[in-house]
């Protein structure tokens, strides 16, 4: 399914996520606690945003392989090229980077952003749900959505204060961070509050009568305070691209403060592009173009913090390899897993490149995967917050042993 | 007593929209009867149609919209050209503006002038469109710019959006407008995916739901999936069969992505035991299924029609069986078997149940479910009836959040606040994350605790009720609004936080805040 924001109702200010957010398809939460880690030693103060891109990723468009001989028959009309006046940006001799990323290449090129290709997880179906599910929850199949990996990840991490305040930008928390790990969100709107007494009182009557009620809305009631601000507030007209910078804006300004949340997860819509996909301008530049923005909002907003963060940007599968009767792509398997932050070992296209000869596709259609996403997510996991194999093993992911985490991809 | 008024509480909220305010009696007449109240709308099946004067046929908005798409494409490429040899120090022409104005407020006069007064209510009561959000998510407070004059497609859909609530909102009990909601979402599109859905929301609803919530599955799913606004959303009219005139002529081809909702999203479900090949041969048998455009080359612009140049020749294998025809009864012999496939109706009937009772319904119950749409062969009125009559939906606890729709919308009832201006409620629909007729994905809204319940959204609810408390609660007892809602399957916490309340406007946010409203 596509969005488009070309005709939209005069009050709206922006497109709608899957999960039903104010801003153009943009969703955000966060662990309630400041973990104390093992290496607050070295004096480091680490930070994960988890992006999810909801509607499963071109990977080929986005960091085109442009050494590979087929790449370009297969992805016809709209594939990039080394050339012309919306050249691709080289992060090598083999891959180029969408032109709608500068921001992105000039983190590449400062080493602090780096490219997995030919990933996936471990869901070979294309359902956008299931897989979806699969991406968040961490298990192996579709199913299992009782909460979600990064959750069970906080789980393992040294408890410390609780934050202040803290995000959910977006009525509802994303499943990759849903579960006994108390977390919190904030959303944007212009809205006027329910007075503070007001407020209290239902607290109150929930505790008697609706303990889940209560839970939700004391977390609810917690939020608003720190990110609140008049460049908070969704402009209206705003489109989903204005929306992701804003979105990360402010989780970037409650992530920085020294009593604010450490760990978040943010997802962004409309990614499905079956039609009109376009190449080097078009519908997924523009995409790309919002998400190049807000990674930059977040190396900007976390300001001396960016030195110990990592983001990672994943999605639910791939598209089809070659373009369908509509230049478009359809779902697919393969896709690419972004890392940026000052925290990250980067400058690199880390790929078991599977090539996109015919019989090299994974069922005559799909770039093939060749790294399973746990094994970034574990790798990421394991060397900015310390977690055992055997809880990214067992409770992280569940029966992954046989998916070592990358290594080396943080500093 | 006490047990007639909580049965009262499962047929007005569980199954309706929530009793009416006023001197309706909605609550005593509900515990009187309870089964009866809910199922003496299943006997008017042609009270679900949705016939108000001046809201007009998809054939009839897909005119306009083509019209309106293609003469501002006209005029904005007019604009293009005189300003690029004219304009002095890049100021727009001023009469490239006027042009464009002028051709929009013409489409408008052409088009809606004539019916949009009679899409107002019949009856309208005062004051209605000042209740349901706050202005700051609306328009600003203060008019000092003068707001842009609404185009069609706005045009038509806040009418379509305010048909569609005043009929919730005046319902007796409003089992059948769940059902309706209940269906669109099944089936949903989404107005955001550009000007033709934007303008067809409504009708699609009107013309391809509605007739069919207590008729069968098969008409509703066919009705559907030819309705131009259901091929626009999920691109089926680009998709070409690699083989047809159209697709050689033009070297374009499949686009597989209605083929693959239908059966995962309309049909079978996920895991329902269809493959990828499967879907691949239901977007080769469903190419040619089009709508005509505006200049009607095919037939009458806005219509559904079958493309022959478009469709791919041939016969077609899918779960195992060969459809030979090759022509648009080949694709209508495949959405026959789909619906009456078991999968369907195990789909179907988790989905009904999880919507009615509980996130995660009585096994049980859904079970029942499925064997009644089988052997009724997908009747949907068996299927409701069903429901009503178990046991289990009415013995289960009230323990679903109520949607941000169902929640604003009985809000609306219980004040008797009948709008002439959808736009409040449109406002806190978007905020509370329920924008009409606009679900991000074909998947449509979550129906689930997890998805209405969470921290942000129940903070934004009180927000809204606070509001919404601040604009109405004059001249209001809340107590007496509680008797209306709960009357004695009220807690005891509920009435005391009602009646120690510092306010009326403190007294009423809290009262639709309380778990005996929102809870269904």
């Amino acid at each position: 399914m596509e969005t488009m924001s070309d005709c939209c109702e005069g009050l709206r200010s922006s497109a709608v996520s899957r999960r039903g957010v104010l801003l153009g398809g943009a969703s955000f939460a966060a662990w309630a606690y400041l973990p104390k880690f093992a290496r607050a030693a070295d004096g480091r103060d680490p930070r994960l945003v988890v992006v999810i891109l909801r509607g499963a990723l071109d990977g080929l468009a986005t960091v085109a392989p442009l050494g590979d001989p087929d790449y370009a028959g297969l992805h016809g009309s709209i594939a990039l090229t080394s050339g012309g006046p919306n050249a691709a940006l080289p992060l090598d001799s083999f891959f180029a980077l969408h032109p709608a990323m500068p921001e992105f290449a000039r983190m590449y090129r400062d080493k602090k952003a780096a490219v997995i290709h030919a990933v996936a997880t471990p869901y070979r179906d294309r359902s956008h749900f299931d897989g979806q599910d699969v991406l968040e929850s961490g298990f192996a199949g579709p199913g299992r959505v009782q909460s979600g990996w990064l959750n069970r990840a906080l789980e393992g991490l040294p408890k410390g204060e609780r934050v202040t305040s803290a995000l959910a930008v977006g009525p509802t928390t994303p499943l990759v961070l849903r579960g006994a790990a108390p977390t919190v969100g904030w959303a944007p709107v212009a809205l006027p509050q329910a007075a503070e007494d007001t407020a209290m009182r239902l607290v109150e009557l929930y505790q008697h009568r609706d303990p889940a009620l209560a839970n939700a809305l004391k977390q609810g009631l917690a939020l608003d305070k720190a990110a609140q601000g008049d460049d908070m507030k969704p402009k209206p007209g705003a489109s989903g691209v204005s929306a992701m910078r804003l979105a990360a804006r402010g989780a970037a300004k409650l992530m920085a403060a020294d009593d604010g949340p450490r760990i978040g997860a943010l997802a962004f819509d409309g990614w499905d592009t079956h039609a009109n996909e376009g190449g080097p301008v078009g519908r997924l530049a523009q995409l790309l173009g919002g998400l190049d923005g807000a990674l930059s909002e977040f190396e900007t907003g976390l300001g001396a913090r960016w030195r110990d963060t990592v983001i990672v940007v994943a999605t639910e599968f791939g598209r089809t390899a070659r373009i369908n009767g509509t230049q478009g792509t359809d779902h697919g398997t393969g896709t690419i897993a972004l890392v940026a932050g000052g925290a990250v070992k980067g400058g690199r296209v880390i790929a078991d490149w599977p090539g996109l000869k015919p019989a090299n596709l994974y069922q005559a259609r799909d770039l093939a995967p060749t790294t399973d996403l746990r094994a970034v997510m574990k790798g990421v996991l394991k060397d900015q917050f310390g977690l055992t194999d055997r809880v990214l093993a067992e409770s992280v992911f569940p029966d992954s042993g046989a998916v070592k985490p990358m290594q080396g991809l943080v500093f | 007593m006490a047990r007639d008024s909580q049965a009262a509480l499962v047929a007005l909220n569980r199954f309706g929209l929530g009793a009416r305010g006023g001197a309706s009696g909605d609550l005593p007449n509900a515990a009187s009867d309870p089964r009866g109240f809910v199922k003496a709308e299943l006997a008017r099946p042609n009270g679900v149609l949705l016939e108000v004067p001046g809201l007009q046929s998809t054939a009839a908005l897909g005119k306009a919209v083509f019209d309106y798409q293609f003469e501002s494409q006209q005029a904005r490429d007019a604009a293009a050209k005189a300003a690029t040899p004219s304009a002095v120090e890049g100021q727009p022409p001023a009469d490239a503006k006027t042009q464009r104005r002028n051709l929009s407020l013409n489409s408008i006069a052409m088009d809606m002038a004539p019916k949009e007064p009679a899409a107002e209510p019949a009856k309208p009561v005062a004051t209605g469109d000042a209740a349901m959000a706050p202005a700051e998510t609306m328009r600003p407070s203060q008019p000092k710019p003068p707001p842009a004059p609404l185009n069609i497609i706005q045009k038509t859909f806040r009418a379509e959006a305010l048909a569609r609530l005043q009929r919730g909102l005046m319902a007796d009990c409003g089992f059948t407008e769940r059902l309706v909601a209940f269906w669109s979402n099944h089936f949903c599109i989404s107005a955001n995916k550009g000007g033709p859905a934007r303008m067809w929301a409504g009708s699609f609803e009107r013309e391809a739901i509605r007739p069919h919530v207590l008729g069968r599955f098969a008409d509703m799913l066919k009705a559907v999936e030819q309705h131009p606004a259901m091929l626009f959303f999920l691109d089926n009219q680009q998709s070409l069969g690699p083989d047809s005139r159209a697709g050689k002529n033009r070297n374009r081809g499949l686009n597989e992505n209605l083929a693959r909702e239908i059966l995962e999203l309309h049909t079978l479900g996920v895991g329902g035991g269809y493959s990828q090949d499967d879907v691949t041969a239901l977007a080769n048998v469903i190419t040619g299924w089009t709508y005509a455009g505006r200049l009607g080359q095919l037939g009458a612009p806005g219509t559904f029609v079958f493309n022959a140049n478009a469709h791919q020749p041939g016969a077609q294998r899918v779960l195992g069986k060969t459809y030979g025809a090759s022509d648009v009864t080949q694709g209508e012999a495949v959405l026959a078997d789909l619906a009456r496939h078991p999968s369907t109706a195990k789909f179907v009937a988790a989905k009904f149940a999880r919507h009615f009772v509980a996130d995660d319904p009585p096994q049980a119950l859904v079970a029942r479910l499925a064997d009644v749409f089988a052997r009724t062969d997908g009747d949907l009125k068996a299927l409701a009836t069903a429901l009503v009559d178990s046991d289990d939906a009415w013995t289960a606890p009230l323990s679903k959040m109520r949607s941000p729709y169902e929640f604003l919308v009985a809000s609306g009832r219980l004040l008797a606040q009948i709008p002439n201006d959808p736009g409040r409620y449109l406002g806190a629909l978007n905020t509370l994350g329920q924008p009409l007729w606009s679900p991000a994905g074909p998947n449509g809204f979550a129906d689930s605790n997890a998805a209405w319940a969470a921290p942000e959204g129940l903070k934004l609810r009180l927000d809204i009720s606070a509001q919404i408390a601040s604009r109405l609660a004059d001249g209001i007892d809340p107590r007496d609004l509680l008797e209306l809602v709960a009357a004695d399957a009220a807690s005891v916490e509920t009435r005391k936080t009602i009646e120690r309340a510092e306010s009326r406007q403190q007294a009423l946010a809290l009262l639709l805040m309380s778990p005996e409203f929102q809870r269904r």
